[in-house]
């Protein structure tokens, strides 16, 4: 397999950066999943696209709008009705879904190379995606696991949340290097570490 | 302006996309009825007062939406999926648990 390269590259600088004196309170990361992959049900099909994503997964989804769960290798969350983001850190999810998921259940689309995956974390991720998102960020509105479909900028972006102060936010590729240079302007005021 | 999704809940106007009026039926395609056409095509109620709308939550779910505007004071009545086999997957309410 082609070693991947990261869109980020140009601007990914390892180390603390802005007004980090007082401590880092940011942590930017670039996860690097193998696999993201898109799953649609068809109407009806929901509750069966569900149980095939927790056999191919483990992971089993909670009921409810933008539900989700992470086991820390793999993740899913759900961004529309009857349709799910599921993410691997291996390669190879989209064919273990084809497998599954028959024509008559829904679809399954393979992003792993059209969509970029950015961590932040810390104390204060919440207050600078704040800046970025107009949605409630606070733990009882978007609970650990839960995925949000938003934009920025129109930029179109889906937040998973995979700690109490951790989120991962998926974007498109080819918007990831100019939407990753904002986060880093944007956590320049209490101090961020790139890793 | 907020319209509450359904699924995604509360979100700015920015977010959504406006498909159009709500009261419009379209025509069988294979019609030949100028008339119904026409009417289809130009003829709008344009109330003062409470209005269906279709609205595409287009920065979000991307679902489509049945939106009730008041046009006078932008205020929403009522928002629900154009496709009511959605229902199942309507928002969970905050104090619900994960």
């Amino acid at each position: 397999m082609a070693e991947r390269q990261s869109p980020l590259e140009p601007e990914f600088h390892v180390g603390s950066h802005g007004n980090f004196e007082h401590g880092v309170e940011i942590l930017l990361t670039e996860t690097r999943p193998g696999s993201i992959v898109q799953l649609a049900a068809w109407p009806g099909e929901e509750k069966t696209l569900m149980a095939a994503i927790r056999a191919v997964t483990g992971l089993a989804l909670p009921d409810g709008a933008g539900g989700g769960s992470s086991d820390g290798v793999k993740s899913v969350f759900g961004f529309a009705p009857g349709k799910f983001t599921v993410t691997d850190e291996a390669e190879g999810l989209a064919s273990a879904f084809a497998k599954v998921v028959a024509p008559a259940m829904g679809t399954v689309t393979d992003l792993s190379h059209g969509r970029t995956a950015i961590r932040i974390a810390g104390p204060k991720a919440e207050w600078v995606l704040s800046k970025f998102f107009a949605i409630d960020f606070a733990l009882p509105a978007f609970p650990v696991g839960a995925g949000r479909s938003t934009t920025h900028h129109d930029v179109f972006a889906q937040i998973q949340r995979t700690g109490t102060d951790q989120f991962d936010i998926y974007v498109f590729r080819s918007f990831a290097r100019s939407f990753w240079k904002a986060l880093c302007h944007a956590s320049e005021e209490v101090g961020y570490e790139v890793q | 302006m907020l319209i509450t999704c359904p699924y995604c809940g509360p979100r700015d106007v920015i977010e959504f996309t406006y498909q159009g009026d709500g009261n419009r039926e379209r025509p069988d395609p294979a019609s030949q009825n100028f008339e119904a056409w026409n009417a289809y095509v130009y003829d709008r109620l344009n109330p003062a007062g409470d209005h269906n709308e279709i609205w595409q939550h287009s920065g979000g779910c991307r679902v489509h939406l049945r939106v009730v505007r008041n046009t006078l004071t932008h205020e929403i009545s009522n928002v629900a999926f154009v496709r009511g086999d959605h229902s199942s997957a309507a928002r969970r309410k905050a104090e619900d648990k994960p």
